[in-house]
C-alpha cells in the first residue's frame, strides 16, 4: 500500500509541477505584483507597496477607453449572438434535408484561425484609396454613404468589431443550442399538439423553459468570453489597439506587459485583477438569476 | 368548422414556414461562407488586377498562383508553418502524457488526499489565463527561454479541463476489468496502456484534435514570448505580414497566406467533423 | 364515443433507398363501442403505437378512414379531435407544477371554448380529485413517484373531457406492485368517467385483466378482437393462442383419422371433424388432467411446486417444444410408473390449427 501511494504521486508529479509553476505560483504572484509600487522589471526592485497601481490604472485614459469598448462589446454581442443562434438552431431543428450540410457550414468559423479570417473582414470593410471595399459599395448601392469602418468614426469601428465577434462566437452557440433543442423529448411536442398548443406558446411555455439551463450557460460563458476579447480586435485593427482607440481590457493588460508601451507588470497585474473582479461579479449575478429561474 | 379547409390552411402555413426557415439558414450560411470565398478569390487575383478594381469583382477569369509563390518567398511562411506544426505536435504530445498519467492516478489509484487534490485541480479551472500570463511571461523571460520552443510549449502542456474529461471517461470503465487484470498479474502501467487507453480512445482522439486546434490558433502567448521571426507561429506570422510584410497593399499575397494557414484546420475539421463537434459540445456542456 | 377504423393503412417509406415500404398498420377495420375500455395488444414493434398515433391524429393514415361516432376525423388535426393522450413516459412538463401541467391543455383553448379562470381551476381540481392527486397540486413532477406521475398524466389528458382517451403502454414504467394497483385505478377512472378508452400494451395479462374488449395484432395485421375470455377460449389462429396465456399453450403435431385425434401415436380425443393428415394441436396448461390410464403418455421430467398448483414438466415425442408444461391442482400427484405420466385432455382447452396457415380448425368433441 505504501508503495502504491508513492506511485500515485509519481503519476501526478508532472501535472502538479506544471500547474504549480504556471498556474498557482503566478496566481499568487499577480497579487504581489499588483501591490508593488514602482516595480522595475530590469532591476527587479520596487519602492513600496500599496494601491497606487490600481489607482494609476483606473485613471489611465487608455484603460477607461478599453473598459468602455469592452462593455459595449459585451452588451451588444452577447444578446445578439445568443438570440441569433437560438433562431438559427430552431431553424436547424425543424428541417431534415440539408441539415448536416448547414451544421457543418455553421461550425466552420470555430476551426479557423481568427487572426486570418479577421483580415478578410478588414478587407471587406476597409476603405482604401483604390477601392471603397465591398461593404461600402453595398451601402452605396442601397443609397447610403460610404464609411471607413477600420480607420473611421468610433461607432463604425465598434460595429465591425461586434459583427466580427458575433461571427466568431456563433458556431459554439449554434452547436450547443441545436443539441439542447434536439434533446427535448419529442413526446412533449406531441403532447402539446394533442392539446392544440399554438407554435409560439409551444416555444415560450415548453421549448424555452426546457433549454433554459443551456441558454443561461451560453449567456454566462458568452459574458466571460466577450470580456476577454482581444485577438479578434487585433485581427481587424492591428496590434496597436490604443492608437485605433479600440483596445480591450485584456489588450490593455498585454500592452502594459510587452511591446512599445510595455514593461509594467505591476500595472498589468492590477488591470488583470480588476478584469477578474468584473467578470467574477457578473458571473455570480448571472448564476444567481439562472438558479432562480431554472429550478425544476 | 370546416375541417377540410382548416387542414389545408395548416398545410400551407407549414410550407411557408419551411421556406422561410430555409431562406434564413441559407442567408447565415452565406454570411459564414462568404469570407472564405472572398479570401480564396482574392488570393488568385493578380496584384495589378486587384488594385485596378474599384468595384471588386465576384469572380476572376485569369486566376494566378503567383500570390502563393510570393507568400512563400517574400515572407517566411514555410517557416511559420513548420514552427506551428512543431509547436502543435510537441505541445499536444507532452500534454497527453501529462494528463493521461494524472487522470489515471485520479481515476484508478486510491491514495490519501486524492479527493482534496482533485478538488484543488478543479478550482484551478476557474482561473482565467489572463491572470497568470503576466507572471509566466516574467518566469519564461527569467529562465532565458524567450524565442525558444520550450518557452512556447511549457506553459500550455497541462489542462485541468482535459484531465477532468479523461478522468470521467476512465471512471466509466468497469472496476471488474481492473480486478480481472490484477488477477492475471497485469501491472498498473500495462493495464493503463493495454486496456484503459484503447477503451477511452474516442475521448483521447477528441482531446488531441481540440488541443491541436487550440495550438494552431494560439496567438497571445506566442506573441508575448517571441520577437524573433525564426520562432513565429502562423498567427503571429500573419500579423507580421500584415504590419510589415509584402508592403501593406499587397492584399492578394496576404490572402494567399491566409488561405495557406486556414486550409489545414479546415481539412482536419472536414475529416473529423463528427468527432470535433461532439467533443466541443461535450466540452462545452461540462466545462 | 364510438370509434370506427375503416380499412386503415399506414405505410412508412423504407429507410434504405431500395427497400420496400414498411407497413406498420395493414388494412385495419374494426369498431369500438362507446364507453368501453379496450386493450390493444401485441408484441413490441407490431404497430400498436402507430395505430394509437393514427387515432389521435399525430400521424396521417396512408389509406382508410377514422370515425368518431358518425364524424369522419381522418383529416382532422389532433387538437380538433377531442382526444386525450397519455404517453408511455408521461411527458409531464418538468418545469411546471402538477396544477400547471393539468391546466395547460385548458389554457390552449381559444374563443368560446376557453373557460374562465375559475372554471379552469375548478376543472383541473376535479380532474386531480378523480385520479386522487389533489393534495399534490403544488409539486413538480420530479418530486412525484412513478405512479403519481402516471395519475397526473391521466388527469392532464382528462381535463379537456376528451371524447376518446388513449394510453400508450401506461404501466410499463411502473414496478410490479404499482402495476397491479394502477391498472385497477385505470379501470376505476374509466368506469367513473365513462370515456371510451384505448390502451396499448404488450403484456397480455394486463390487457386481459381490465379490458372490456381486447384487440390482438401482430406485424400491422389485426388478428382478433373480442372479449378477453372469448379470445382466450377461442383463439382464431395459432398466433393468438400462443400470445395469450402463461404458461404458454403447449403445441403438438397431430392428425385426425376417422374421427379420432392423434398426438403422435396416442389417440387422445374423439372429434367430429373430417380427416386431416397434419394438424397443430394446442393444449392449454390447465387442459391436462392426471389420469392413470389417460390417453396422452408423456415422459416425466420434474414436478415444480408452486403452492396453489403443481406444474408438471414432461416431454412427448410429438411436442413442438422441448418440454410440456401442465398445471394441476396441488392435491394430485403423478402416479404409476416413476418416469411416465398420463393425461386426459379437457376438450374445450384443446385447440386445433391448420399446420400450414395456423388458422383455427373448429371441432366438437364427441
Amino acid at each position: 500500500m505504501q508503495k502504491k501511494n508513492w506511485k500515485a504521486w509519481l503519476y501526478l508529479l508532472p501535472a502538479i509541477a506544471f500547474l504549480g509553476v504556471f498556474m498557482v505560483y503566478p496566481l499568487i504572484d499577480v497579487f504581489v505584483y499588483s501591490f508593488e509600487e514602482g516595480y522595475n522589471s530590469a532591476s527587479q526592485t520596487f519602492w513600496g507597496t500599496g494601491l497606487y497601481n490600481y489607482s494609476y490604472v483606473l485613471h489611465d485614459p487608455y484603460f477607461l477607453q478599453a473598459v468602455k469598448n469592452t462593455f459595449i462589446l459585451v452588451i451588444i454581442t452577447v444578446p445578439v449572438s445568443t438570440g441569433l443562434a437560438l433562431l438559427i438552431s430552431l431553424g436547424l431543428n425543424s428541417i431534415r434535408r440539408l441539415r448536416d450540410f448547414f451544421q457543418t457550414v455553421f461550425f466552420l468559423p470555430y476551426v479557423t484561425n481568427t487572426l486570418a479570417v479577421g483580415m478578410v473582414f478588414m478587407i471587406l470593410f476597409k476603405k482604401t484609396p483604390y477601392s471603397d471595399g465591398l461593404i461600402n459599395l453595398l451601402i452605396q448601392f442601397f443609397g447610403g454613404r460610404p464609411v471607413d469602418f477600420i480607420d473611421g468614426p468610433y461607432w463604425a469601428k465598434i460595429l465591425v468589431m461586434c459583427i466580427y465577434t458575433v461571427w466568431v462566437v456563433m458556431p459554439f452557440k449554434i452547436l450547443i443550442l441545436t443539441s439542447a433543442l434536439a434533446s427535448v423529448p419529442q413526446d412533449y411536442y406531441n403532447a402539446a399538439r394533442v392539446d392544440g398548443t399554438p407554435p409560439l406558446r409551444i416555444f415560450t411555455r415548453i421549448t424555452l423553459p426546457m433549454i433554459a439551463p443551456m441558454v443561461f450557460y451560453l449567456v454566462i460563458t458568452g459574458f466571460i468570453g466577450a470580456f476577454k476579447a482581444y485577438s479578434d480586435e487585433v485581427a481587424i485593427f492591428g496590434t496597436n489597439l490604443n492608437a485605433a482607440g479600440m483596445n480591450t481590457i485584456v489588450g490593455y493588460v498585454y500592452d502594459m506587459l510587452y511591446g512599445d508601451s510595455g514593461g509594467y507588470p505591476s500595472y498589468a497585474s492590477a488591470a488583470a485583477l480588476i478584469l477578474f473582479a468584473i467578470v467574477l461579479t457578473i458571473t455570480v449575478i448571472n448564476l444567481m438569476i439562472s438558479c432562480k429561474s431554472t429550478q425544476f | 368548422m370546416d375541417y377540410e379547409k382548416e387542414s389545408l390552411r395548416a398545410k400551407r402555413r407549414g410550407r411557408v414556414r419551411r421556406v422561410i426557415t430555409y431562406v434564413l439558414l441559407s442567408i447565415w450560411a452565406l454570411i459564414v461562407l462568404f469570407p472564405f470565398y472572398w479570401m480564396l478569390l482574392t488570393s488568385v487575383k493578380s496584384y495589378s488586377a486587384y488594385n485596378a478594381e474599384y468595384i471588386p469583382s465576384f469572380f476572376t477569369l485569369s486566376p494566378t498562383l503567383q500570390n502563393y509563390v510570393d507568400a512563400f518567398t517574400t515572407v517566411n511562411l514555410a517557416r511559420y508553418f513548420a514552427n506551428t506544426v512543431i509547436f502543435a505536435l510537441a505541445t499536444t504530445a507532452i500534454m497527453m502524457v501529462v494528463i493521461i498519467f494524472a487522470a489515471y492516478a485520479f481515476a484508478r489509484l486510491d491514495f490519501p488526499g486524492r479527493d482534496l487534490v482533485f478538488g484543488l485541480f478543479l478550482s484551478l479551472m476557474m482561473i482565467p489565463a489572463e491572470l497568470v500570463v503576466i507572471t509566466n511571461f516574467v518566469t519564461i523571460t527569467n529562465w532565458g527561454m524567450r524565442n525558444t520552443f520550450w518557452g512556447l510549449i511549457l506553459p500550455s502542456v497541462t489542462s485541468v479541463f482535459y484531465i477532468y474529461l479523461l478522468k470521467e471517461n476512465f471512471e466509466q470503465i468497469p472496476e471488474e476489468l481492473y480486478k480481472a487484470a490484477k488477477v492475471d498479474g497485469t501491472s498498473d502501467l500495462k493495464y493503463l496502456f493495454k486496456v484503459m487507453l484503447p477503451i477511452s480512445q474516442p475521448t483521447v482522439v477528441t482531446i488531441v484534435i481540440l488541443k491541436v486546434i487550440e495550438c494552431w490558433n494560439s496567438y497571445v502567448w506566442p506573441r508575448l514570448i517571441t520577437d524573433d521571426e525564426a520562432y513565429f507561429l502562423v498567427s503571429n506570422g500573419i500579423q507580421e505580414i500584415r504590419e510589415n510584410g509584402f508592403g501593406r497593399e499587397n492584399i492578394p499575397a496576404m490572402m494567399a497566406a491566409v488561405v495557406v494557414i486556414s486550409v489545414p484546420l479546415i481539412v482536419l475539421f472536414l475529416i473529423f467533423r463528427k468527432k470535433i463537434m461532439a467533443g466541443v459540445s461535450r466540452g462545452g456542456t461540462k466545462g | 364515443m364510438k370509434v370506427v377504423l375503416d380499412h386503415l393503412t399506414k405505410r412508412f417509406p423504407s429507410r434504405s433507398k431500395k427497400g420496400e415500404d414498411v407497413i406498420a398498420v395493414n388494412d385495419f377495420t374494426f369498431e369500438i363501442p362507446d364507453g368501453q375500455l379496450i386493450g390493444l395488444l401485441g408484441p413490441s414493434g407490431c404497430g400498436k403505437s402507430t395505430t394509437l398515433n393514427l387515432i389521435c391524429g399525430l400521424e396521417a393514415p396512408t389509406e382508410g378512414r377514422i370515425f368518431f361516432g358518425e364524424e369522419d376525423v381522418t383529416h382532422l388535426p389532433p387538437e380538433n379531435r377531442g382526444v386525450g393522450l397519455v404517453f408511455q413516459n408521461y411527458a409531464l412538463y418538468p418545469h411546471m407544477t402538477v396544477l400547471q401541467n393539468i391546466l395547460f391543455p385548458l389554457q390552449n383553448l381559444k374563443g368560446e371554448a376557453r373557460p374562465s379562470k375559475e372554471d379552469m381551476l375548478r376543472r383541473a381540481e376535479e380532474a386531480a380529485r378523480l385520479v386522487q392527486i389533489d393534495m399534490l397540486l403544488d409539486r413538480k413532477p420530479s418530486e412525484l413517484s412513478g405512479g403519481q406521475q402516471q395519475r397526473v398524466a391521466i388527469a392532464r389528458a382528462l381535463v379537456k373531457t376528451p371524447r376518446v382517451l388513449l394510453l400508450d403502454e401506461p404501466l410499463s414504467n411502473l414496478d410490479a406492485r404499482l402495476r397491479l394497483q394502477t391498472r385497477e385505478e385505470i379501470r376505476r377512472i374509466q368506469r367513473e368517467t365513462g370515456v371510451t378508452t384505448i390502451f396499448v400494451t404488450h403484456d397480455q395479462e394486463e390487457a386481459m385483466s381490465i379490458s372490456d374488449l381486447i384487440i390482438v395484432m401482430k406485424d400491422g395485421v389485426l388478428h382478433q378482437i373480442g372479449k378477453p375470455q372469448t379470445v382466450y377460449d377461442e383463439p382464431c389462429n395459432l398466433f393468438v393462442a400462443t400470445f395469450l396465456g402463461t404458461p404458454q399453450i403447449n403445441l403438438f403435431e397431430g392428425r385426425v383419422e376417422k374421427g379420432t385425434l392423434y398426438i403422435g401415436r396416442d389417440a387422445v380425443l374423439q372429434v367430429d371433424c373430417p380427416d386431416r393428415e397434419k394438424l397443430t394441436v394446442g393444449i392449454r396448461p390447465e387442459g391436462f388432467v392426471l389420469q392413470e390410464d389417460g390417453p396422452l403418455c408423456c415422459t416425466l421430467q420434474a414436478v415444480e411446486v408452486m403452492g396453489r398448483d403443481h406444474s408438471v414438466v414432461s416431454t412427448h415425442p410429438a411436442a413442438r417444444s422441448a418440454v410440456i408444461r401442465s398445471i394441476i391442482p396441488s392435491e394430485e400427484t403423478p402416479q404409476g410408473k416413476p418416469d411416465t405420466v398420463r393425461f386426459r385432455l379437457k376438450p374445450f382447452k384443446t385447440h386445433l390449427f391448420d399446420a400450414e396457415t395456423g388458422a383455427r380448425v373448429p371441432f366438437t368433441a364427441v
